[in-house]
């Protein structure tokens, strides 16, 4: 705890820090890697929707005595699909198995009748719709596409435009993963996953709205000073905020990790899982993004305007001249998507300057951070 | 982050923790308070939880609709019913096709499936017919019909003589549990039907179970102008019809044809009258929305409809057209399902919207308005089935799922502890605030809306434990940037709270935005679970307003953490606190490194 926060505090102070911007290709680069995987998953193995998407066929059994978990188990390991299984009020069964032909459904029943020790005959076969219609699917999606809009909207309004964008590239990032996940693993798609998916939405908002917020603050008056870049400005931000993102990211995945691997690991397959798979998924990609992809492409986005860009040249000439008069070499590093892409060093060097709009405050040199930031410095 | 900002005039007064906090524990007992009272301890459970009711309808080839039974069809008439049930709030039901002919409806327990069952068997053929003839609805009565002078408001729709029936499911002609009547449309059936055995006053058949049984038209019959023979049948019909018998108004739902004239009955102040009307003139496709509201005038339950742009043109003919005749012919019927629910009379051309008006309920006037909303179903069903049926997930998801929530609560208290030390007893008595408050209302609003905590809500629920968790994060990382800055406990707080409050603001205003436009454009599960998302958001940010805030003007006056104990996880030494140092001597104790997952 108190290494943790003195990092915190270093973190803050932005003594030391991992260059996230300046590193943003490489990231991008993964990123995009786990993109095109998740979306070439999605093309060759497609997803396995559940019945209630895609129907199936339903068993009804006279009145017996076999448990609703015995008629499951029966069910799932002849079918080798999901079942849901429910007790009729005459006392009989309704078993209802993902999406058989008819060769599979005849194996599925007699194998069901033999389990459980019915007359073949007595259990009626029947093909059942899917009692999650389109509709309901639609609508998701059309909510999707509305809030996907609105969020843009107001996230343009509480920040800028280009926030705006950035985060909703972050958070389709985000869904493409989480998808692309379920088409790798080969769980069955249902309600359940669906509904875990929207709830990534709100909250791999989250984390990149409290970035941005920081980003926001450090960056009010930059262009009044000629100190840093708004690269530089951007990467304090998210140092700044990563004990923070941390730790809301810890503390959001751990009941939902409580949920996939005690509540699915234990009972395996089941509404639980589905739904704690996307959640799990979702959430950890979240965070990541925020982090790795949204705020480095709101750097890239303004280092596109004349002033930012004008603002980089006063910034680096400064140092360059700083330098000349051979006061301590700070190292400029590179302003993004300039036309000349100079990176001047590859390691990472993390500033060693304080805080851009900071009250006075003693400099602090050193903390070369690399990769991560061992804190065992006191 | 970076550093305050300069010329800050907020420094976030501390208030009145105190007695924002009394306000807030006043708030939560009268929640609590609430459920004891109600008699509700536990939520309402899902379907997929506590099972319910299912349905079984099978839809009905009648003779002419040899084809009517088909996919597309049945795919209609699954959205429709699904619309219509769900309409009735966060119900959840489930509808799905069985088979080639049947339609299963599973209705989650505790809400009312009576109420339900009437929703989803109604066919819902809505047609305004104008009236040529009324009379007393019992031949054998020698009473003269109730006149029907309504009135109509200038420039508002016509209100009706109260004439609908009391309660829908006392219309046994075409209650939906009985037997709904068939389908009007596409039935090649002369307008006319040999109503045998009417004759009796006193009704001696007995509800049938189905529509009565179709006749073959009379010979060389066809929809005709008055004075031919049709039209002379069609009056004795009239003479003879006795309302008062179920099986012959079945009968009538069966002759109508929209296109011809027909004969009715409807039932005003519980009195039975029969109608000869006219083709029907708009239908229920012209209606675009329809919606129960209070009659400013009367006080009374009525339904709204509004028409589109095609409908309120024809309507608007008729009405003109009606506003010049006597009555009863200025009357038009409102028929639903072959039964007069009301007829008012016309005063002057209406356009946009019309009323039905009779003796609603509340619960009434919204179930006719709902099935309205939604159209006509394609086809006819019976009810073939009802039995219970149970949870489609068996309790042992719910109390995994409760296991590993419980078990998720304890690893973030643990590591909220082991990070924040004396700071994550705040966040914990918060959590428990907030988890208190949420199973209130969810307790409530069971038999408040009808939500229903499905497995996804319960799993949303427990996601918010590390929502909400987050925003006390935001919060207590603020206060620990100030004290970096080298400032005492108490203005850190202050100083930290605007600049937290709004980012918390930001970020659940946006997990709200996602939860809002989910309820709004959905239907079933995941609108259940969008009420979830978004009730916990709301609660989030109350919490962290009324309680975690005032807690912590509270606390930050104790000499426990203003003190900046090594354990009150805000020690300015540990925090890396700018120099100069208010310090307390500290005890050096080995600090413990958390784990981070």
């Amino acid at each position: 705890m108190s290494r943790l926060g003195d990092l915190g505090a270093r973190l803050y102070r932005g003594e030391v820090g991992y260059d996230f911007v300046g590193k943003r290709k490489f990231w991008y680069a993964i990123s995009i890697l786990i993109t095109i995987t998740a979306i070439a998953a999605l093309a060759v193995r497609g997803l396995n929707m559940g019945i209630e998407f895609k129907g199936g066929a339903v068993f009804n059994t006279p009145k017996t005595s076999v448990s609703v978990t015995e008629a499951r188990e029966s069910a799932e390991a002849s079918s080798g699909h999901d079942a849901i299984v429910q007790k009729l009020g005459n006392g009989g069964l309704r078993i209802q198995v993902t999406e058989l032909n008819t060769a599979q459904a005849d194996k599925t029943q007699t194998q069901l009748a033999e389990d459980l020790n019915i007359p073949k005959e007595k259990i009626n076969a029947d093909l059942v719709g899917p009692s999650w219609g389109e509709q309901i699917a639609n609508k998701a999606w059309t909510g999707l596409g509305i809030f996907m809009i609105l969020v843009v909207i107001y996230l343009a309004i509480a920040f800028e435009w280009r926030m705006a964008v950035a985060a909703l590239i972050a958070l389709i990032h985000d869904l493409t993963i989480t998808v692309g996940v379920y088409a790798l693993v080969g769980f069955e798609v249902t309600p359940g996953t669906v509904i875990g998916l929207l709830t990534i939405l709100g909250y791999s908002l989250y984390d990149t709205v409290v970035v941005f917020d920081s980003l926001k603050e450090g960056s009010k008056d930059i262009t009044k000073q000629t100190r840093f870049t708004f690269s530089e400005v951007a990467n304090r931000s998210i140092n700044s905020t990563l004990v923070r993102s941390i730790n809301t990211t810890v503390v959001a995945l751990l009941p939902v990790a409580g949920l996939l691997f005690i509540g699915g690991g234990v009972l395996g397959a089941g509404m639980l899982n589905d739904i704690s798979l996307s959640l799990f998924v979702g959430l950890a990609a979240g965070a990541y993004s925020s982090i790795f992809i949204a705020t480095p492409l709101v750097a890239d986005l303004k280092e596109r305007e004349p002033q930012i860009k004008a603002l980089k040249k006063r910034v680096l000439a400064k140092r360059a001249s700083a330098a000349a008069r051979g006061e301590s070499p700070e190292l400029a590093y590179d302003g993004p998507s300039g036309p000349v892409d100079t990176e001047p060093d590859d390691d990472g060097d993390a500033e060693d300057t304080p805080p851009a709009a900071a009250v006075a405050g003693p400099r602090s040199h050193g903390g070369r951070g690399r990769g991560r930031p061992s804190g065992k410095r006191r | 982050m970076a550093a305050p900002q300069k010329g800050r005039r907020q420094t976030g007064a501390p208030g009145k923790p105190g007695r924002t906090l009394i306000l807030f524990l006043i708030a939560m007992i009268a929640l609590v308070g609430g459920m004891f009272g109600a008699g509700e301890l536990t939520p309402r459970l899902g379907i997929d939880l506590a099972g319910g009711t299912t349905i079984t309808l099978k839809a009905q080839n009648s003779p002419g609709q040899a084809n009517a039974v088909n996919e597309t069809n049945m795919n209609t008439a699954v959205g429709i019913i699904e619309r219509r049930v769900n309409g009735l709030g966060v119900q959840e039901a489930e509808v799905q096709t069985q088979g080639t002919d049947n339609i299963i409806v599973n209705i989650p327990k505790g809400t009312n499936s009576e109420q339900a069952r009437e929703q989803v068997g109604t066919t819902a053929q809505l047609y305004f017919r104008p009236v040529l003839t009324l009379g007393p609805g019992d031949p054998a009565a020698q009473q003269p019909p109730p006149a029907a002078t309504p009135s109509a408001g200038a420039g508002e729709s016509p209100d009706a003589k109260p004439s609908a029936s009391d309660k829908p499911e006392e219309e046994t002609a075409t209650a939906p549990s009985d037997a709904p009547s068939p389908s009007e449309t596409t039935q090649g059936r002369a307008v006319t039907e040999d109503l045998k055995a009417d004759e009796s006053p006193s009704p001696s058949a007995p509800a049938s179970d189905e529509p009565g049984a179709s006749e073959p038209p009379a010979p060389g019959e066809s929809a005709a102008p008055p004075a031919d023979p049709a039209t002379e049948k069609l009056q004795a019909d009239f003479a003879k019809l006795d309302c008062t018998d179920d099986k012959a108004r079945g009968a009538l739902g069966d002759a109508a044809k929209p296109t011809e004239p027909t004969l009715a009955c409807g039932q005003n102040d519980d009195i039975w009258e029969k109608y000869v009307l006219g083709p029907a003139e708009v239908g229920g496709k012209d209606v675009d929305d329809a919606n129960a509201t209070i009659n400013q005038q009367t006080g009374q339950w009525i339904v709204q409809m509004d028409f589109t742009g095609a409908g309120s043109k024809k309507f608007q003919t008729i009405t003109s057209k009606l506003s010049q005749q006597q009555a009863p012919q200025n009357q038009f019927a409102i028929v639903l399902d072959g039964e007069v629910v009301s007829a008012p009379s016309v005063r002057q051309t209406l356009s946009a919207n019309a009323e039905i008006s009779g003796n609603f309920t509340q619960e009434s006037a919204q179930d006719l308005g709902n099935i309205l909303s939604y159209g006509a179903l394609p086809l006819t069903f019976r009810e073939e089935t009802v039995t219970t049926v149970t949870a489609a997930l068996g309790d042992e998801q719910l109390h995994a799922g409760l296991i590993a929530g419980a078990i998720g609560l304890a690893l973030v208290v643990i590591y909220l502890v082991l990070y924040y030390r004396g700071l994550a007893l705040i966040a914990i008595v918060s959590l428990l605030a907030s988890a208190l408050m949420t199973y209130a209302i969810m307790t409530l609003l069971g038999p408040g809306i009808g939500f229903a905590l499905n497995l996804p809500a319960v799993c949303g629920a427990i996601v918010a434990i590390g929502i909400t968790a987050d925003s006390f994060i935001v919060y207590f990382e603020r206060i620990r940037d100030e004290i970096r800055e080298g400032r005492t406990l108490r203005p850190a707080v202050e100083r930290a709270w605007p600049r937290a409050r709004r980012t918390i603001l930001v970020s659940d205003f946006v997990s709200f935005l996602a939860a809002a436009v989910l309820f709004t454009v959905t239907v079933g599960k995941v609108q259940g679970f969008a009420f979830t998302l978004g009730l916990t958001t709301v609660l989030d940010v109350v919490v962290v307003f009324f309680f975690t805030k005032p807690i912590m003007t509270l606390v930050a006056r104790t000499k426990f953490f203003s003190g900046g104990g090594s354990w009150s996880g805000l020690d300015p030494k540990r925090l890396g606190a700018k120099p100069p140092l208010r310090r307390s001597p500290r005890r050096l104790s080995a600090p413990i490194d958390p784990k981070e997952a």
